[in-house]
């Protein structure tokens, strides 16, 4: 565990973190144009505080189920997704909130399929696992370990088949590219050169079970046996991670097929609001030097403070903004609906045929209605 | 009317809707360039060029789960197991992605996928080459089931189930592939969920689905020369399920058999026969008699698998158990 982290680490310092060798301008960091750099900075905020918010509100039972919290991961987010164009597709697993929110679903909307309500964007059939949007193109929301991949893959089969020139984008956690489906995926995706770009937010443990435990390769050399170029970054770095996304996006648009990236990154919470933040796996030491050393948001204020792009009244009235908009989602969500009663069997089936009975019991009378008792 | 085999009535239904959808595509082991294991999509990579006819690597999950993505996206992609032993490996992508994806993004995500191969036993092969799938997928809300037993309902059900919104699994049998039947010419479809009555007769209702109907036919022939007139319903499709046609039968009848190819425990039988309990229990005049497959695994040699599968001389026997007659 302790050699898994540490190697972690090793890269991470090893890129670009330190300020010090940055070429700063008054024109921006990195390329970055002051405003893009605020609206990154924002970004990233929204996402810590709405998690913050969603955690306040799972502590109160305002939330049920699971929920995974994406905190410290929030520069992957904001960096692989905000690169993409409005109809390129994501999909994902599980943690996936800010990933949501940076597709383009509303906080208020996210935070409501969290509350189980009608105004959320699954209509609170989903809950935290499973925010779809198709109308900003983010797919869900899937709470198999794994079980998206496949399914990321046939998004980029769709995207070829029609000849569309998008891409996908499929996250996974570390974990996940342990499972076959992984393996069967990479392997078709490079066999039909699929538009598609696989991310691993390695953030170093799969719940509790460091990867180094389960893997005795590096995480870059799971996709070479399928022939899928693999790169790692530092997911930490918003800017390092944005413009790679930018490039690789171009590149796969243009036809360069399937791509594997290693985004080290560190989880600041539990595996679930039901998990320990720190215990036997990995100690509070640990966890207590990412937050220091390796979080999205410091590193990236403090390199705008640094370079003069940002003062400390401009960050109080963004982290207000995002303090502002959270609060309006969960007011938002606390206020709406619950689902109807009577639409406990809408959406099972999209077509209910005309002849015989699709449902056993319950659903009443008529087109697959379901007859007296629990027949 | 052609007559045509079983498998060139599935070929004709799948290029009847390649020929009217371009959404439509087929993928699985096998299917191009080999024409399929059992020779079903013959021709088809020729017709319809590898973009549309796929071969697939050996990963069933893999290549479900890719197929389930496609539907998301509107595609129709008609997913050939080899056979549905095999599915067992994708059953995830059935169950977790497929069936309840619809449901879980609140009506946004539909997938019009057909799931279609091979279920049940054929000759000795043996334990994990002959199981008998359905339930596995039918317990599943979100997932419809149709098991065609003859040519023409073959071609009817398998374009009805490509035209299907919701992910539809097509299971057919190795044996039932040569079998040769009238199949209507030109544009064929069948609705889900319409049962089919193969043979009529008053004295006794032997119930089924998929390769069993033969049986049952069989079965039936035995009766009759004993004076027994057994009516054979082929329920055709699981889910939906024609509860109709059945309460017709059992009132008609008033003796119910139900014969299928799968184990008995929590088998499609077991449904019917709560599903007639519950709404129909005043017309029985008998308790239904279940027949399946031993409740064991496929045994390899011969004696053995014929004393697991379900006989014709079984259901003979289970019909005269509900007309309180001794065994034949």
């Amino acid at each position: 565990m302790a050699q898994a982290i540490g190697e972690m680490e090793a890269k991470v310092n090893g890129t670009e973190l330190s300020t010090a060798d940055e070429e700063a301008d008054a024109a921006g960091l990195e390329g970055f144009s002051r405003e893009e750099l605020h609206a990154l900075l924002a970004d990233m905020l929204l996402y810590r505080r709405f998690e913050e918010k969603a955690e306040e509100a799972y502590a109160i039972g305002k939330i049920g189920g699971f929920c995974h919290l994406h905190i410290g991961q929030e520069g992957l987010a904001a960096g692989a997704i905000k690169p993409l164009r409005g109809d390129d597709l994501v999909i994902t697993a599980y943690r996936e909130h800010t990933q949501a929110i940076a597709k383009g679903i509303t906080p208020r909307a996210a935070m409501a399929e969290l509350y189980g309500r009608t105004t959320g964007c699954s209509g609170g059939r989903g809950g935290s696992m499973h925010l779809f949007d198709t109308s900003v193109g983010f797919m869900g929301g899937h709470g198999i370990v794994g079980g998206q991949i496949p399914m990321g893959a046939g998004l980029a089969w769709a995207i070829r088949y029609r000849g569309g020139d998008q891409v996908c984008v499929c996250f996974m956690g570390d974990a996940a590219v342990n499972q076959g489906a992984f393996l069967e995926s990479l392997n078709m995706s490079a066999i039909w050169r699929l538009p598609v770009i696989y991310v691993v937010e390695n953030n170093g443990y799969g719940m509790g079970t460091a990867f180094s435990r389960v893997s005795v390769t590096d995480m870059e050399a799971r996709s070479g046996a399928c022939g899928v170029p693999a790169h790692t970054i530092n997911g930490q770095d918003v800017l390092e991670t944005y413009r790679f996304f930018e490039d690789l996006a171009a590149k796969v648009r243009a036809g360069a097929g399937p791509q594997f990236v290693n985004a080290l990154t560190y989880r600041f919470r539990g595996h679930s609001m039901s998990d320990p933040v720190s215990g036997t796996y990995r100690s509070k030491e640990e966890v207590e030097a990412h937050i220091t050393q390796q979080d999205p948001i410091t590193i990236l204020r403090d390199r705008m403070m640094e370079a003069g792009l940002l003062t400390q009244e401009e960050l109080e009235a963004i982290d207000a903004g995002a303090r502002s908009i959270s609060d309006d989602a969960a007011d938002f969500a606390d206020a709406s609906p619950v689902p109807d009663p009577s639409t406990l069997y809408d959406h099972v089936y999209a077509e209910i045929n005309e002849h015989g009975r699709l449902f056993l019991g319950g659903r009443g009378e008529g087109p697959g209605g379901g007859g007296p008792a629990n027949g | 009317m052609a007559e045509m085999t079983y498998r060139d009535a599935l070929n004709a239904a799948m290029c009847q809707e390649m020929d009217r959808d371009d959404s439509v595509f087929l993928m699985g082991e096998e299917v191009a360039e080999y024409d399929g294991a059992y020779k079903v999509s013959r021709g088809m990579l020729e017709r319809y060029g590898d973009q549309r006819v796929v071969d697939s690597p050996i990963s069933e999950l893999g290549f479900a789960g890719l197929c389930v993505g496609a539907a998301m996206t509107g595609l129709r992609p008609i997913c050939e197991f080899m056979t549905f032993n095999f599915s067992l490996l994708a059953l995830d992508q059935v169950i977790n992605s497929a069936a309840k994806m619809l449901y879980m993004s609140n009506g946004q995500i539909p997938v019009p996928i057909v799931f279609r191969g091979p279920t049940g036993a054929a000759l000795q092969l043996s334990a994990q080459h002959s199981q008998a799938c359905e339930t596995y997928y039918v317990h599943a809300p979100g997932v419809k089931l149709v098991t065609p037993a003859t040519p023409a309902d073959a071609k009817g059900l398998l374009a009805a189930a490509i035209r299907d919104d919701d992910p539809v699994a097509v299971m057919e049998g190795e044996l039932l592939y040569n079998v040769r039947g009238e199949v209507p010419d030109g544009e064929y479809v069948i609705p889900l969920g319409v049962a089919d009555l193969k043979r009529s007769g008053d004295d006794v209702s032997i119930v089924t689905h998929g390769k069993m109907v033969h049986v049952a036919l069989q079965a039936a022939s035995q009766l009759a020369r004993e004076g027994i007139e057994a009516d054979v319903l082929d329920l055709r499709s699981i889910r939906p399920l024609d509860v109709d046609a059945i309460l017709e039968t059992v009132a008609r009848t008033n003796r119910v058999v139900y014969l299928e190819e799968g184990w008995p425990f929590a088998g499609v039988g077991a449904q019917i026969v709560s599903l007639i309990q519950d709404e129909a229990f005043d017309d029985l005049d008998a308790p239904v008699v279940r027949v399946s497959q031993a409740d064991i695994p496929m045994p390899y040699a011969k004696n053995l698998e014929q004393l697991a599968k379900p006989s014709a001389k079984s259901v003979v026997n289970a019909c005269r158990q509900v007309l309180y007659l001794p065994a034949a």
